[in-house]
Parts: C-alpha cells; structure tokens; sequence
C-alpha cells in the first residue's frame, strides 16, 4: 500500500548556502539575542539531534518508529539517577553511560521490533515504548507520574555547563558533530546498505546482506543518538518526567522529520526548528474576546498536521525543491 | 484463591477483553480491507463515553442514549471517511499516522471546548443496578454481565455480517482482491465506507457501554487505543478472529496479572506480546 517516496540526499547548493547563513546566525545569537530566546533555541537544537536520530530510521532505513521518544527518555532518567542530591556530577561518564543506557533498551527493544514489517513496526514501536513509560509512571521508585529533578548540571571541568552561553554552544557543537557523524554515515557502505533496505528489502536480502543485522543497528544507533538529545534536555530543563517518553513527543519527532523533509538530516534540524517554533507560537497566541486561542493550541496544531499532510506531504525541503526545479525549468 | 474471587476475576477478564475486541475488530478491519493505521481510533472510545454521558443527561434515558449515540456514530464515521480517510487508503502509513495523530488532537481540544476537562460519572441504569450475590460479602454486577452480553450479541452480529451476508460477502472479496471485486461490480467506495462506520460505531458503543464503570475523562482513549494496538498485533492484522481470541488472551492474563503479579501487572500484556513476536511476528492468526 505504500508509495517509495522520492529521497533529497544531496542538497542543492542554494540550500547549502542557506544552511551556511543559518549556521553564522546559530553562532551569533547568543550576542545578538536574548537570553530567554537562546535558551529556547538551544532547546530547538536538543529536539533537532533528536529528529536527525528519528531521520536515520525514518528517512534514510524506511522504519516508521513511533516508540522513539522512550530512548530519549530513557537518557534523561538516567541523568536524573546518576546525579546526587547535593553535588554535580562529572559529564565525561555520565554522557557515554546515558547514551549506552539508551543504546541498550534500544537493543534489546530492536531485536523484538525490527523483525516486522510496515504497520506492525508501527505499532509494535509505539507499545514497547508505552510500557517504558508506564513503567516509570506506575513506579514510584522512578519517579512515578511527577518525574524526578536533576539538581545539578553535569560538572565538564574545561568548562561550566552551567553557564548558559557554554551551554548553547556546547549543545551547538554537539548538533553539529551528530550531523556531520550522520552524513558521512549517509554516504558509507553502512548507510548506503540502510538506504538499499528502504528502496527494496528483498533485493537486499537476495543480495546477501543480513538485512535484520543492518535493521537492528540503524535501531540501536539511532536509540543511543536519541539517548544523546534526552540526556542533554535532562540538563538543560533540570527535569524529567514520563512525558518525554510519552507517544506525543513521538509523534511529534515524526513531526519534525516530515516537516523540514526526510533522509538528509538537514531537513530533521530545519523541522525541528520550525515545529518548536510553530508550537511555540500556537501557545503564544493572544486571547481574542473571551476566547483564549492560545489555550486550544492543540487545536490549530490538530488542523495543522492534518493539513500540511493532506497538501504538502513532503514538507518544507519538498516545498522549496519543487519551487527551484519550477525555477531552473523556467530558466531554461 | 478461592472459587469465588476466582470467579469474579473470569468474569472481569473476559468482560475486559470482549470490550478490547469490540475497539479492536474496527482497528483490525480498518487495516486489513482498506490499509489505513488510525491512532484516533482511541478517540471514538472516548467519544462514545462522553456522549452517553451527556445524551443519558439530556434524554434522561441510558437505552435511549445509546442508541442515539449509536447513530450519531455511524453519521459521524461516515462523514470522517469521506472527508478525510478516502483521501488516505493508498497513501504511505506514515501519512496516516500523522492524519491521525492530527486528528487525535482535534478531537481532544473539541472534547475539551464542548465537554470541559472534568471527570464524569454516569449512573448505571436501575434495571440493571443489582448484583449477583455469591458468597455472604462477595457479589458481581449485573451490569458488568450485561456488558459482556451486548459484546457479544454485537461479535456474533458481526460474525453472522461478515461470513453470512451478501454484503459481508462483498466486504472478503474486497480485502481479497480490489480490482478484481471492482471489475466484478462491487461498489468498493461504499464498501470502505460502510466498513469504516461499522469500525467507528463498534469502538463507540464500547465507550458508551463502558462509561458506567470506568468514568469518562479527558484523554481516556489513548491508554484503551495502546491495548487495542497490542491485541492486533497478537491476533494478526486483518482477522477479526484472531482479535477476538487475542483481545480476550490479554484481558484475561491483564485482570489476572493485576491480583497473582501485582508489581509486574502494568508490562505483562507487553511480555506477552514480545513473546508472541518472537514466535509468530506476523500475529496468531494473519490471514
């Protein structure tokens, strides 16, 4: 029943540069902007490693994962049991060790789901992650249904977390590596592998590749990159709860990879800003009357989605592809 | 345990996993004849609870509002499928499941703008308030029994619908094979259609039979929609025979979970489904 949508992997070069001028401008903010606006785009950068870690099995393996906010999760949890009540801990073994955390369930969840297919990924995803989060949930000893503190920012002794501004760029310079690790990992036998399991599986198989190995990697990778954007909204928001393991902020993953486009992580960072921005924005929206219409920000997202899928399936790289293909034909 | 509480938890069991087949025979069926996956499939639970709760209010008649309920249901799915789900049988399920999760969203802030974010009762009606005595301080609800009934009654309905009928006839020859069904004449379109409605008033009925004991409250149908998804996929996509012997397979190892294995009982129905999955990873029973 599914259609093999058409893949953007290399990026156009008027794309390219946009990126480029984005970046200069990601480097700036902390100077130009505000304070409370860096840190809303800091957070939009924690969301975007993990819709670029959702892209690698969404957009570039053809695993549709609605279970993919539990390794996300999952890492925050983990920061939250490893630091005490009364002091910092240190962030060179707690980050690997969140991040292997995750990797692990992702593993051991991997090896369940990746054996099937189309619809039941779906949902068998999307049910293993909802027993994580009612296992934290219904435990007390996990924080139960109020989530657990993080006290302190993770201690990095070259330089202090929790300064905001480091934080920013930290956070910059952990984006920036996921997505350049991930783009070389695009073009390497393993991706272009991942990438052949998409566009026909079988043929995959017939060609001797042990397609469930590569599945099941993509998974675990993709869980530990996921567990890496958990662990640092863990720090940064000095909070966690069930919630962030929730199948919203799953969806919402989805979300972002759609929105900017799939399979060449830019477009999973430029929806993860764009979607935070939107959500932002429908909660900011003022009171007309005695209508708050920003309390039924649900709503307007509701109407959003379903509208953006109804017209413009291949979100906003498809949007601004077709526009410059209609360009250079009428160019020509 | 003894015979008696035993016995209470049979019932609670299979009671349990009849309403679970009543959500999943829609969610299987929608899959299985027209392809689609649909998250919101939890909203017409919820829907259905928080109309039996304002009709029964309105009418002053429980009977009454389930059976308005009932055909508002069917007009709202007929109208949903029209409108939005046709648009969506041949697409990709990942446009389907963002339809949907849309949708999920629109529902709630709907239910939220019409209905408020309170928790509700509703009253179970008086000709079936009595309980069945069965030791000196133990007793069982009728209306419990006669929720299981109207499962049932609604299955077999289903069943004799589906195997029987020449519409039911029409619906297999559909999900066997499409064109040829439509070369042959088969009006596919109103097949889906009347496909879709049947799936949307199952799952409605079950929320308005069901609201009597477990309240109506805001979000109710995502936790009811995860089970439905797990019942599915133990069944097998597509048999409605399968989610009937799984629906009632994960209510019972649930309810039975909840009082042998209390501090388990939240990921036992999950265990079950891994194992399964590990044995069969196409479902019991996929067709």
């Amino acid at each position: 029943m599914s259609t093999p949508r058409s893949h953007l992997e290399v990026l156009p070069r008027s794309l390219q540069v946009l990126l480029a001028a984005a970046l200069v401008v990601l480097v700036a903010f902390p100077f130009i902007g505000t304070d409370f606006y860096a840190q809303t785009i800091a957070r939009m950068m924690i969301l975007a490693i993990f819709a670029m870690s959702l892209d690698l099995l969404q957009g570039v393996t053809g695993l549709v994962s609605l279970g993919h906010a539990a390794f996300f999760g999952l890492a925050g949890y983990a920061l939250a049991f490893l630091t005490p009540a009364g002091e910092p801990v240190s962030l060179w073994w707690t980050l690997p060790a969140a991040v292997a955390a995750a990797g692990l369930a992702a593993l051991v969840i991997g090896f369940f789901v990746v054996r099937t297919h189309g619809i039941y990924f779906i949902m068998v995803t999307m049910a293993f992650a909802q027993m994580v989060f009612y296992l934290f949930f219904d435990n007390k000893v996990l924080g139960g249904s109020d989530g657990l503190y993080v006290n302190f920012k993770p201690a990095a002794v070259l330089f202090d977390l929790e300064d905001k501004r480091v934080f920013y760029y930290f956070t910059l310079a952990v984006m920036l590596l996921v997505y350049a690790f991930l783009r070389r990992l695009l073009w390497s036998p393993f991706g272009r592998a991942l990438s052949g399991i998409r566009v026909n599986e079988h043929r995959m198989r017939a060609m001797g590749f042990t397609t469930f190995r590569y599945k099941l990697a993509a998974f675990t990778l993709a869980g530990a990159l996921a567990g890496l954007a958990g662990y640092l909204w863990g720090a940064q928001t000095g909070f966690v709860n069930p919630e962030l393991m929730g199948f919203q902020m799953s969806a919402h993953a989805i979300m972002m990879v759609i929105l900017g486009g799939m399979g060449n992580f830019a477009g999973a960072i430029i929806g993860a800003f764009a979607f935070e921005y939107l959500l932002l924005w429908f909660k900011d929206l003022p009171a007309v009357g005695a209508v708050d219409l920003g309390k039924h920000w649900q709503l307007w997202m509701g109407l959003f989605i379903v509208i953006l899928v109804t017209f413009a399936p291949r979100g906003l790289l498809g949007v601004i592809e077709r526009l410059s293909r209609r360009k250079e034909a009428r160019d020509e | 345990m003894d015979f008696a509480s035993f016995l209470i938890q049979l019932l609670n069991g299979v009671q349990y996993g009849l309403l679970l087949f009543m959500l999943a025979a829609g969610l299987t069926l929608i899959f299985g004849i027209m392809g689609v996956v649909n998250l919101a499939h939890g909203s017409f639970y919820m829907l259905g609870a928080y109309l039996s709760w304002s009709l029964s209010s309105l009418t002053g008649s429980f009977t009454l509002a389930i059976v308005l309920g009932a055909v508002l249901s069917v007009a709202f799915g007929l109208v949903l499928e029209r409108l939005l789900f046709r648009h969506f049988y041949d697409r990709d399920h990942l446009d389907q499941v963002l339809l949907t999760f849309g949708l999920i969203y629109i529902f709630e802030e709907t239910r939220s703008i019409l209905w408020g974010d309170d928790v509700h009762g509703v009253g179970v009606p008086e000709l079936l308030g009595a309980s069945i005595p069965l030791t000196e301080n133990m007793s069982y609800p009728v209306y419990r029994l006669f929720m299981s009934a109207v499962c049932v009654v609604l299955a077999l309905g289903l069943y004799l619908l589906i195997s029987k009928t020449r519409l039911g006839m029409k619906i297999r020859a559909g999900a066997f094979n499409r064109e040829m069904a439509e070369a042959l004449g088969v009006n596919i379109k109103l097949i889906h259609a009347v496909v879709f409605a049947i799936g949307v008033a199952l799952a409605t009925i079950a929320g308005m039979i069901a609201s009597p004991i477990s309240s109506v409250y805001p979000n109710m149908g995502s936790q009811v929609l995860i089970m439905c998804f797990v019942v599915v996929v133990i069944g097998g996509i597509g048999s409605v025979r399968g989610a009937l012997i799984s629906a009632l397979l994960v209510g019972l190892v649930d309810t039975f979970g909840k009082v042998l294995l209390p501090h388990l009982a939240g990921m036992l129905v999950y265990m079950l489904m891994a194992a399964v999955l590990l044995w069969k990873p196409e479902g019991l029973f996929r067709q």
